[in-house]
C-alpha cells in the first residue's frame, strides 16, 4: 500500500511540476521583419504582452526613438540595425526587467539638454543590456536611477574629434547594484562613468582611444574594479571624491601628456589599489588629497613618473610595488610627507644586502633631487640626463638637504617581486 | 688628397692609440650591457661614455696629433700639394679613425643589445660629436702655436661644453623661473653640440616623461621630423665652422 502510494507520487510530482513551469511559460515569441508579422518594432511592442520576447530580423529600422514600457526581452538576430539617424534617443528603458541582447543601435541625437543615449534606462531594476553594437551614438548606454543592471559584453565606438560634442560611453548616475563586465568601449568622451553610484562592479572592459578619461567615478563609494584595460585615452583614468573603491589588477597604459595619469587620486579616501599594471604613461598614479589608500603589488615600468604624492595627501601606504625603468620613481610638491613606502622594489637602488634576507640594509629615497627642481622647475627636465645634474643627484642622496627627510623606503627590496 | 689621406691614416694606425681607445669603448660597452640587468640602464651607461668620454678623447687626442704633426706638415708643404688639401686630409684621417673606433666599439654592442631606432640615433649623434671635436681641435691647435696652451685651450673646452655649460643653463632656469623661456633654452641648447646630443638621445629614451608640458615643447621642437634635420644641421654646422676657420686661420699661417 505504502509502495504505491509512494509510486504514484513519484509519477504525479513531475507531471505536477511540469504543469507549474508550463503556467508560467505562457509567454509568447514576437518576430519582426520583412517578411514577418510585424514590420516595426514599435507595431510588436505595442502587441506585446509583459514577459513577451521579441525577435527582431536583420535589416534596418529606422523607427526613431522607441519607449519600452514593459518588461520584455528583446533580441537581435544577425544584428539588426536601429539606426536614429541623429535625431532622437533610440532605445528608452521605461520599465523594469527588460533584456536587451544583440542589436546594433546607431546614430543617436546629439543633445547635451536631454541627454540622448543608444540605450537610456529611466529610474528602472534589473535591466539585462548584453551583446549590443552601440555605433557613433552621443552617450552609449544610460543609466539614470537604476539598480541591479548588468552591461556585459556590448561593443561601444564613437567617432566625434571634440569632446563638447561627444558623451560617454557608459554612464551612470545615481545607481546602485551595476554590473559592467566585458564590454569594449572607443572613442567616447569617457570611456565609464561613475556619479553617485554604489556597490557596482567593472570588471574585464577594454576602454581605448577615449576623449577625456577612460573610467570616470566621481563620488561613487564602495565599488571595485578589477582586470580592465585603459590605454590612450585623453587623460587616463579619474578616480574622484569618492571612498572605499577597490581597484585590482587592471592596466594602465600610455597615457600621454601633462594632464594625463594612468589614474589620478583626487580627494579619495580609504581605497585599495593592488595587482595593476602601469606601463609608459606620463604620470603611473597621481595623487592629490587622497588619504588611507593601499598601494601594494602594482607594477609600475616605463612612466615618466612612477607616483606623484602631492603633500596634500595623508596615510598613504605604498608597500610591495615594483618600481622598474621609470624616468623619476616619485615626486613630490612639498615638504611634509605623512605617507609610508616599504618594502618596495626600485631598480634604481644602489645599496647592497650582507646579511642576504632580500631586503637591503641601506634605505633608499626615491625622491631624486632632479625631481624636486623639475617639480618647482618643469622646463629643467631639458637638462636631465647630463652629467652636472647626475653629481647633483649623487651628493644629495648621501646628504639630503633639498629632498623631504622622511620620503624613505627603509626596507627596498633587492630583487623585483613576480607579480 | 687621397694619398695624404693614407698616409695620415696609417700613421695613426701605427700610433696605436686609437686602437686601445676602441678597445677601451668596447670593454665599457660590452660590460655596461652585460653587467645591468635591463637594457635602458645600459644604454644610459653608454650614454655617459657618448657625452663624457667621446669628445674628451677626440679632442685630446686630435689635439696632440696635430701639434706633433707639424714637421710632416712643413715637410707636405713644401711640396707642390694645396695647403687646404693638407689640412682637410688631416683632418679627414682623424674624424674618419675617430669614428671608426667609435662604431667598432660603441655602435655593435648597441646594435645587438638597444631597441634599433634609439641605437642609430646613439650612433649617429657620438659620431657627430666625435667629428665635432676634432675639428674643436683643429680650431684650439690653430689659435697657438704653443703646444701646451693648445692642449690646456682644448681640455678647458672640453669642461666647458661637458660640464659647465649645464651648470649656467640650470642657473638661468633659476634665475628666470618666473618667465616663460622654455624657447630661450630650446635656443641655448643650441649653443652646445654635448646637449643637442643629449637631448636627442633623451627624446627616445624617457619619452614618457618628455610628454609632459614643457616635455611637449620640447617635442615639438625637437621630437618632430623637421626639428631632427634642424638638430643634425646645427650639430653638422658645428664640424663645418670651428674648422671652416682653422682652415682660413692655416692657409694664411706662417708655419
Amino acid at each position: 500500500m505504502n509502495i504505491t502510494k509512494n509510486k504514484a507520487f513519484v509519477i504525479v510530482l513531475p507531471l505536477l511540476l511540469c504543469c507549474l513551469f508550463y503556467s508560467s511559460v505562457h509567454a509568447t515569441v514576437i518576430k519582426v521583419g520583412n517578411d514577418k508579422t510585424y514590420k516595426t518594432i514599435k507595431e510588436a511592442l505595442q502587441q506585446a504582452n509583459p514577459g513577451d520576447t521579441i525577435i527582431i530580423s536583420k535589416g534596418i529600422y529606422k523607427e526613431g526613438n522607441i519607449v519600452i514600457n514593459k518588461p520584455i526581452c528583446i533580441i537581435g538576430e544577425d544584428y539588426p540595425v536601429l539606426d536614429a539617424e541623429f535625431k532622437t534617443e533610440v532605445l528608452s528603458v521605461k520599465s523594469s526587467n527588460v533584456v536587451i541582447k544583440y542589436l546594433q543601435i546607431q546614430n543617436s541625437g546629439r543633445s547635451a539638454m536631454v541627454d540622448e543615449a543608444a540605450i537610456k534606462v529611466y529610474d528602472e531594476n534589473n535591466i539585462i543590456i548584453e551583446g549590443n553594437k552601440l555605433i557613433n551614438n552621443f552617450f552609449g548606454v544610460h543609466l539614470q536611477y537604476a539598480s541591479h543592471c548588468i552591461v556585459k559584453n556590448n561593443f561601444i565606438k564613437a567617432s566625434q574629434k571634440e569632446e563638447y560634442e561627444s558623451a560617454n560611453g557608459i554612464h551612470c548616475w545615481k545607481s546602485d547594484s551595476l554590473q559592467i563586465i566585458g564590454n569594449t568601449i572607443y572613442g567616447h568622451r569617457d570611456g565609464i562613468y561613475f556619479e553617485f553610484v554604489k556597490n557596482s562592479v567593472i570588471w574585464r572592459n577594454i576602454s581605448q582611444n577615449n576623449l577625456r578619461y577612460g573610467l570616470h567615478f566621481m563620488f561613487s563609494n564602495k565599488n571595485a574594479y578589477i582586470t580592465n584595460y585603459f590605454s590612450n585615452n585623453g587623460a587616463g583614468v579619474a578616480v574622484m571624491f569618492s571612498k572605499e573603491v577597490v581597484m585590482m589588477n587592471n592596466t594602465f597604459e600610455e597615457n600621454w601628456g601633462d594632464a594625463a595619469y594612468g589614474v589620478l587620486f583626487k580627494e579619495l579616501s580609504d581605497c585599495y589599489l593592488s595587482g595593476n599594471k602601469f606601463l609608459r604613461n606620463t604620470t603611473g598614479v597621481f595623487f592629490e588629497g587622497a588619504n588611507r589608500v593601499t598601494v601594494e603589488n602594482n607594477t609600475f615600468i616605463g612612466n615618466g613618473w612612477g607616483l606623484r604624492l602631492q603633500a596634500s595627501c595623508m596615510d598613504n601606504k605604498i608597500e610591495r610595488n615594483n618600481f622598474i625603468g621609470n624616468t623619476f620613481d616619485a615626486a613630490t610638491n612639498g615638504f611634509l610627507t605623512l605617507n609610508y613606502f616599504n618594502e618596495n622594489y626600485w631598480d634604481k637602488y644602489e645599496g647592497y644586502d650582507l646579511n642576504k634576507d632580500g631586503v637591503g640594509d641601506i634605505p633608499f629615497r626615491p625622491l631624486s633631487l632632479f625631481s624636486v627642481i623639475v617639480e618647482k622647475n618643469p622646463p629643467a627636465m631639458l637638462l636631465y640626463r647630463s652629467f652636472m645634474i647626475t653629481l647633483l643627484d649623487k651628493s644629495e642622496k648621501i646628504l639630503p638637504s633639498l629632498t623631504p627627510e622622511n620620503f624613505i623606503d627603509n626596507n627596498p627590496r633587492m630583487k623585483p617581486y613576480t607579480l | 688628397m687621397i694619398r695624404i689621406l693614407k698616409y695620415v691614416a696609417l700613421d695613426i694606425l701605427k700610433n696605436k692609440i686609437v686602437i686601445a681607445y676602441t678597445i677601451m669603448l668596447a670593454l665599457f660597452s660590452w660590460s655596461a650591457f652585460g653587467l645591468e640587468d635591463n637594457e635602458s640602464k645600459g644604454i644610459l651607461t653608454v650614454l655617459n661614455i657618448v657625452l663624457l668620454t667621446v669628445p674628451l678623447v677626440s679632442i685630446l687626442f686630435s689635439t696632440i696629433y696635430i701639434y706633433n704633426s707639424n714637421e710632416f706638415v712643413e715637410l707636405l708643404v713644401s711640396n707642390p700639394v694645396k695647403r687646404s688639401m693638407v689640412w682637410k686630409a688631416l683632418f679627414t684621417g682623424l674624424s674618419i679613425s675617430m669614428v671608426a673606433a667609435y662604431w667598432i666599439g660603441v655602435g655593435i654592442p648597441l646594435l645587438i643589445y638597444a631597441n634599433f631606432a634609439t641605437a642609430i640615433m646613439m650612433l649617429l649623434a657620438g659620431s657627430l660629436l666625435s667629428v665635432i671635436f676634432v675639428s674643436v681641435a683643429f680650431l684650439c691647435s690653430t689659435l697657438t702655436r704653443d703646444k701646451a696652451k693648445g692642449i690646456g685651450i682644448s681640455i678647458m673646452l672640453w669642461l666647458y661644453f661637458a660640464l659647465l655649460f649645464d651648470g649656467l643653463v640650470l642657473f638661468l632656469f633659476f634665475q628666470f623661473a618666473d618667465y616663460p623661456i622654455e624657447k630661450v633654452v630650446v635656443l641655448l641648447s643650441a649653443l652646445s653640440p654635448v646637449d643637442l646630443s643629449r637631448i636627442l638621445i633623451l627624446l627616445r629614451l624617457d619619452v614618457s616623461a618628455m610628454m609632459g608640458y614643457t616635455g611637449a615643447v620640447f617635442q615639438q621642437y625637437f621630437g618632430s621630423s623637421w626639428g631632427l634635420l634642424v638638430s643634425f644641421g646645427l650639430l653638422c654646422l658645428w664640424v663645418f665652422v670651428p674648422f671652416y676657420i682653422s682652415l682660413r686661420k692655416f692657409k694664411r699661417k706662417d708655419l
